[in-house]
């Protein structure tokens, strides 16, 4: 039987926690840790479940970013990816070429089984790049999936639409899943498993052997600008139901949404 | 003189129109544009006033002639649709069946996108949203030959602008196999408002301590028509679902009031809620993030505070 691969795709992001400056008009000091889109820990975390319960298959991260995002590839393959790929390019892409240079990838790469993404990079946060990415490939996808089941053939996932709403959905193989955060706990990397991962392959290739045609449509950043924040809090003080009396008076008669 | 045609994905609740769709055809308007209404499997007859009222001139009526939610049709319907009513401009909500289907539209048209809208320049194509957790606002420009715009719920308050419409019947048939079949729904039954578009949200953290205290937020909430949130930790202890999470890894709110009860203010709390028109915070740590950068807060016992405002704001309802 060939093997079966099951690709993630991953993003080198920003920490969550790390201070943004903007630099220049639309971009931003870089010198600040990056890591492993956090949905993304969700993606590799499955495939590598899925694959310590099947026979002959591979899990292979891919990334489309700059030489730095090896790093990001290294924390994949340390949360259980086999071996990786890594697209390189200079400068930041939006999710309409992303999705293309990630098909190209995987096409070039071997036959996908299911690939993982997660349903959102929390940097750009557009939400879209696994839903193009199917396109491409002319793959069913599912967003923000909770459950995972693999059968022979199908997939079955659960889908978390809204709270307390799951659309239970069969796919047929290959698919495009992308990970959501009830998917399961994520499996961080382990020392040995960090020492492990340093052995394990990243392969590189340039844009141009991909030879992706430029597309007809774009999102471009023109500017970005540092949120400004500018509350002035007042306190509310007293005995509780001064307090609980203060609230009501503010949402009837200065918010007046009650 | 060219008039533009401006296309609204319409949704429903309980077979109404939502409201948060009023705010979106208002942010539609303007010289020049002609609103059409995409309705997909649901009454066009029924929303007919209720769109009229906010300047849509036209509504499609979509069937697919499937029951139930099928986004993977739904879009490929809509998509058929907007090529043959030659719309250039989609615009939808940020909401759960949004972020089903603007991405499979955009993708099946392989035209620009951008999700959480905060500003739309439809003249431009160039619109503002926030990034990196909320810490900066980016501008953003579309190209393309059909442009796709979801909106954050609550951003544009709605004003009437009363006209008539017509409702064009439009029947979508797919042939092939669009290899995603929704076998089931399984919904817990509360058919909470979805907190995105809740006018006023009330949201615990670490400071409730546990699941079971979070009735007291539930309690408040239905005395003022409000939705509950979480924080990170909240739902990382298991105390409330996923779903009720506001944050950077959770649900992006834009709420009139946003009550932050025993919820320090993280980074990536306020990531999820700073674009709140007024913020209340309760918590017993003065020196926490929130206290900071909020509109009015409460230094105290949100166990002795929570069941005061319970009491009233149901003498308040009751009048």
């Amino acid at each position: 039987m060939n093997t079966m691969n099951i690709y993630v795709c991953v993003k080198h992001v920003p920490d969550s926690a790390a201070t943004i400056t903007v630099e220049g008009k639309n971009g931003i000091n870089e010198n600040i840790t990056f890591l492993l889109n956090p949905y993304d820990e969700h993606a590799v975390t499955e495939a590598a479940k899925i694959k310590a319960a099947c026979a002959d298959v591979e899990v292979v991260a891919v990334c489309l970013g700059k030489p730095a995002a090896e790093n990001t590839l290294r924390s994949a393959m340390a949360m259980g990816a086999n071996r990786s790929i890594l697209i390189e390019t200079e400068r930041s892409h939006d999710s309409i070429f992303t999705s293309r240079a990630l098909a190209a990838a995987i096409r070039a790469d071997g036959q996908p089984w299911i690939i993982f993404t997660g349903k959102e990079s929390i940097d750009n946060e557009g939400m879209q790049t696994q839903f193009r990415l199917a396109a491409n490939l002319g793959l069913p996808v599912a967003t923000n999936v909770v459950k995972v089941d693999v059968d022979n053939g199908s997939v079955r996932v659960e889908s978390e639409r809204e709270a307390g709403t799951i659309d239970v959905v069969r796919m047929t193989t290959p698919c495009v899943i992308g990970a959501g955060k009830g998917l399961n706990m994520p499996n961080y990397p382990t020392i040995p498993n960090i020492m492990k991962s340093r052995k394990k392959s990243v392969r590189k290739i340039g844009m141009a052997e991909l030879a992706i045609e430029k597309p007809a449509a774009g999102m471009e950043i023109e500017e970005l600008v540092p949120a400004v924040e500018q509350r002035a809090p007042k306190a509310l003080t007293g005995s509780a139901a001064d307090i609980a009396a203060q609230i009501v008076d503010i949402l009837k008669n200065e918010a007046k949404v009650i | 003189m060219i008039i533009q045609s401006i296309g609204l994905l319409i949704e429903f609740k309980d077979g109404r129109v939502k409201k948060a769709n009023f705010g979106m055809a208002t942010a539609a308007r303007g010289e020049n544009r002609h609103l059409i209404a995409l309705v997909v499997d649901a009454s066009a007859a029924e929303a007919k006033a209720s769109l009229e009222a906010y300047g849509v001139a036209r509504i499609i009526n979509i069937c697919t002639g499937k029951q139930g939610w099928d986004p993977a049709i739904q879009s490929a319907a809509v998509v058929a649709a907007i090529e043959q009513f030659e719309i250039t401009n989609l615009i939808g909500l940020t909401s759960p069946a949004g972020r089903e289907l603007l991405p499979r539209i955009a993708a099946r048209l392989d035209a620009p996108l951008i999700m959480d809208c905060t500003e739309i320049d439809l003249d431009g194509h160039r619109v503002k949203t926030s990034q990196y957790s909320g810490k900066t606002i980016a501008t953003i420009a579309l190209t393309g030959r059909h442009f796709i715009y979801g909106i954050r719920a609550n951003v544009v308050t709605p004003k009437k602008a009363p006209t008539e419409a017509d409702i064009i019947e439009f029947a979508f048939e797919e042939n092939r196999g669009t290899g995603y079949q929704v076998l089931e729904t399984r919904s817990d039954g509360n058919g909470a408002q979805y907190l995105a578009e809740s006018d006023i949200i009330i949201s615990g953290g670490r400071g409730l301590k546990s699941g079971e205290n979070f009735k007291m937020l539930f309690e408040c909430a239905r005395e003022m028509n409000a939705s509950v949130g979480a924080s990170r930790v909240a739902v990382d202890n298991g105390w409330v679902p996923y779903a009720m999470q506001v944050g950077q890894t959770g649900v992006k709110v834009n709420p009139k009031v946003y009550i932050a009860v025993g919820i320090s203010g993280s980074v990536q709390h306020f990531a999820g809620m700073k674009t709140a028109k007024m913020i209340i915070a309760i918590n017993s740590d003065a020196n926490a993030a929130i206290m900071a950068n909020c509109d009015y807060y409460a230094v105290g016992d949100l166990f002795e505070i929570l069941p005061e405002l319970k009491k009233q704001l149901d003498e308040h309802r009751q009048g």
